[in-house]
């Protein structure tokens, strides 16, 4: 279950550290045995780095090709992106529509 | 943005910029281009829905006088599996290829093999007739859950499906299978006092465009080629044809003619690549038209889905549990929007256990295309249809129920983020309060009530507005006008420069006139090239500005920008946007404003259908007697046209409910390709669809705007279908409700 407070963030933003919260949807949960992790990244960059150190298994999967939701706000290309202190992120497919 | 800003254009009803010409017959559409020395190219189709290609002999058809090329798959330089942008996301570059020319196996009937260019439409006909195919005839494959079966024909022997946590050892039909999930969704059945679990069937349906996808091209050796055609995607019908030809985009310029419909269809290629071959083996410039029977049996239509839904719920109406498993024709190619039913099926719900598994299945049919909010109206119907079962046998209202379930800012969705503000709840209590909803029915009439989500996107677009010398503008963007955003645009940009709609003339620029932009689909142009156009707009204000104060020699910051002015706060002076435009060559040179977004923050959409429907108990005619769409615009920024859009989506639906359908023979021929056999509702067949638009802002559109394209087609399917059963006694669980279904509904209930 996505939960909204998470402990291991509000104690990094007690660090005063940029510390975000990673949601997995299911077909994510298969490389990453967890529905969810903390992450210490302040760009997407070193979120998806940080990512594959934890879960190796990641880097089979197609998570680079999402689109990230930061907070709720939809992201299809992420890759300048800046990760708030305290975020909650999740990765989901591109969607287009017709 | 806020909400109670007062506009002087934004919410006005205009007169569209591009009416006249589309009333007068002068608007020039795909078919309309013709170039001299330019030749005709026709297609040879497969007779076959399953069959391997033996042997293809063109020599005959290229001998015969007057025919000037012959193109086939072997003409495609080299076409691999990379993936391509297309509207629908990114599409495997070879399967695209082998869709348009088949490669070694024709995978539907109608599928194209080869195609000639000739000096006249009746000698290309003629040398069609003249290439020898050898075909080893194979068993097709027609429907979803026959082609999911282990000893199902397969279309690909070398396709494995993706997405078990164990690779699978055999090829399978189907292609993709994809889960989500959040909470636990047993238990939440445990705790449901009613559970409702039913299977539901849609069938393949077309976007029925009036216009047929047609192209003018002429390959040029000097890196000057060009495309005509008619697509919601221009730069996309480049990057593929670019793709599949080898060529550098730079060297093809492709042109967006006037557009006769879309709505979703016409975001990929089929003739435009062929042509080009056609054209540079030729040396001719080539057209190409489908006919309405080709468009039915050869382009993409939407996909036909099998799904299992299953909602419990508490006496109070409390939604505990959610469940579906979900599966989609794809056609001869994977890539059908199964995915997007799993994600959108029950996201009008705040409920903590759900659970979807979805399928991507190819059949032997042509492979589908977009259609208005792809993947959703499918699954949303079986949902939408369970929800209003489970209020039925709780006693609720299916309003209420609705009401003390709904998503709202902040609820949880399946496929990941929370919701942001959004306006489902006012519509469903715009519904409640509507004239139609508190008119209670007659003897025999039916009523139904569904909810429908859509995600909307934003991504990229680029507009130039250029100023010319009198003050008027031109503004060019690079999204065809599908739906009337030519009209929004302008009015966006006049707000921003304060100038009269008429000063400002929109128009979609080519290729090589403009920036790469996205689509036009996923609802994003008013929302996504609209923030183009406002920031283009306010990069000429700077520069008018800019332009006014070196006049009075003063600085930029001491001059502001009122009601189409410039004003000196430093002193004296007011010049208008047409006194510092004739003075441009004074200071500087010509003004010239961009914007290029990749925009983000699209708000989703929510809508609201209430549909009342009279059976015909001796026939099982349906007749739409009633009907009203209700949608959150965020902004409306020209409301005619957002009402068009609810009208036009509740059209379309009401269609796909009631009597859309491909109809195969067992031999995978698709019997009503036709306008005549293939009903889509007439203007006589509807009641006025009444609509009431919603505005619940968008806080990351300087406006508040949200697309309105595409939710309106949702809620009919279920809509339509449960005052169907409403109206008759009995449960409504397959698509069309057409008279013999209806009937054979009526007579099984005694």
């Amino acid at each position: 279950m996505f939960t909204a407070s998470c402990p291991e963030v509000d104690s990094g933003k007690r660090l005063g550290v940029s510390m975000a919260m990673v949601f997995f949807s299911g077909e994510l949960q298969r490389f990453t045995g967890e529905e969810s992790c903390s992450v210490v990244a302040p760009n997407y960059r070193e979120l998806l780095a940080e990512l594959y150190e934890k879960h190796p298994g990641l880097k089979d999967s197609e998570i680079a090709q999402m689109a990230i939701a930061i907070d709720g706000e939809i992201v299809h290309e992420p890759l300048l992106e800046e990760i708030p202190d305290g975020a909650e992120l999740h990765f989901f497919h591109f969607i287009a529509g017709g | 943005m806020s909400e109670l800003k007062q506009y002087n254009f934004i919410g006005q009803r205009t007169i569209r910029p591009d009416g006249y010409d589309k009333v007068t017959g002068k608007a020039n559409y795909a078919a309309d281009l013709a170039l001299p020395g330019m030749i005709w190219g026709k297609i040879l189709r497969s007779p076959h829905a399953h069959a391997k290609i033996l042997k293809l002999d063109t020599s005959r058809a290229e001998a015969m006088p007057g025919v000037m090329s012959v193109a086939t798959f072997a003409d495609f330089p080299s076409v691999s599996n990379e993936a391509i942008q297309s509207g629908e996301g990114a599409v495997d570059s070879l399967d695209l290829g082998r869709n348009i020319l088949a490669r070694d196996k024709v995978l539907y009937h109608g599928h194209a093999i080869a195609a000639v260019a000739a000096k006249t439409e009746a000698i290309a006909e003629q040398a069609l007739a003249l290439i020898d195919v050898d075909y080893e005839v194979l068993a097709p494959v027609l429907d979803v859950r026959e082609a999911m079966k282990a000893e199902a024909p397969l279309l690909h022997e070398d396709m494995f499906t993706q997405g078990y946590p164990e690779s699978p050892e055999k090829p399978s039909n189907i292609a993709a299978r994809h889960e989500f999930k959040m909470g636990d969704v047993e238990a939440g059945f445990a705790e449901a006092d009613v559970i409702v679990e039913r299977e539901f069937a849609t069938p393949t349906v077309h976007q029925g465009y009036i216009e047929p996808h047609a192209c003018t091209v002429n390959y040029n050796t000097d890196g000057q080629s060009m495309v005509w055609c008619s697509t919601q995607g221009h730069f996309d019908v480049r990057a593929s044809t670019a793709k599949l030809l080898a060529m550098p985009l730079g060297n093809l310029k492709v042109v967006a003619s006037e557009i006769g419909g879309g709505f979703g269809g016409k975001t990929t290629v089929y003739l435009e690549p062929v042509a080009l071959i056609l054209s540079r083996k030729s040396g001719r410039p080539v057209k190409m038209t489908m006919s309405r029977d080709e468009v039915f049996r050869a382009s993409g239509p939407g996909s036909a889905a099998r799904l299992t839904v299953k909602v419990g719920g508490t006496k109070d109406g409390t939604i505990t549990a959610m469940k579906a498993s979900i599966a989609y024709e794809a056609g001869a190619f994977k890539g059908s929007p199964a995915m997007v039913g799993g994600m959108t099926a029950f996201t009008p719900y705040d409920c903590p256990n759900v659970y979807c598994e979805t399928f991507d299945v190819v059949v032997n049919k042509p492979k589908v295309a977009a259609y208005r909010a792809p993947g959703a109206p499918q699954a949303e119907f079986g949902a939408e249809m369970a929800v209003s079962e489970l209020a039925d046998k709780l006693g609720i209202d299916p309003v209420e129920i609705r009401l003390k379930n709904a998503a709202k800012e902040g609820t949880q969705t399946i496929y990941g983020p929370k919701l942001k503000s959004v306006g489902l709840v006012e519509c469903l209590e715009a519904a409640k309060n509507s004239p139609h909803y508190k008119t209670e029915l007659k003897e025999g009439e039916g009523r139904g009530i569904a909810s429908g989500f859509w995600f909307n996107i934003g991504g990229q677009s680029s507009v130039t507005i250029n100023m010319n010398p009198d003050g008027t503008g031109t503004i060019v963007e690079g999204s065809p006008d599908i739906g009337g955003s030519r009209a929004s645009m302008q009015m966006m940009a006049s707000e921003e420069l304060g100038i009269p709609l008429n000063d400002l003339k929109p128009v979609i620029g080519d290729t090589e006139s403009i920036p790469y932009n996205q689509t036009t689909g996923g609802s994003r142009t008013t929302f996504a090239t609209g923030m183009a156009v406002i920031e283009a707009a306010q990069d000429v204000v700077r520069q008018l500005k800019e332009r006014a104060a070196s006049l009075w020699n003063v600085t930029a910051e001491q001059v502001e920008w009122r009601d189409g002015s410039a004003v000196n706060t430093a002193g004296e002076g007011q010049m208008t946007c047409a006194e510092i435009c004739a003075k441009c060559e004074k200071t500087g040179g010509q003004i010239s404003g961009t914007g290029n977004v990749n925009a983000r923050g699209a708000g989703p959409s929510f809508a609201v259908h209430v549909c009342d429907t009279k059976v015909d108990k001796e026939t099982g005619k349906v007749d739409v007697i009633r009907y009203t769409a209700i949608q959150d615009a965020g902004k409306a920024i020209h409301p005619s046209y957002v009402e068009g859009q609810f009208q036009g989506g509740a059209a379309q639906g009401i269609g796909w409910a009631l009597n859309e359908e491909y109809v195969y023979s067992n031999e995978g021929v698709m019997e009503n390709a036709g306008f005549l056999d293939y009903r889509i509702p007439l203007a006589s067949d509807l009641p006025m669809i009444d609509t009431i638009i919603v505005e619940v802002p968008n806080n990351f559109h300087p406006y508040g705007v949200r697309g309105v394209g595409e939710s309106g087609i949702i809620p009919p399917l279920a809509a339509v279908g449960y005052s169907v059963g409403d109206a008759i006694g009995a449960n409504v669980t397959e698509l069309p409700c057409s008279p013999p279904r209806v009937l054979k509904l009526i007579q099984e209930k005694g």
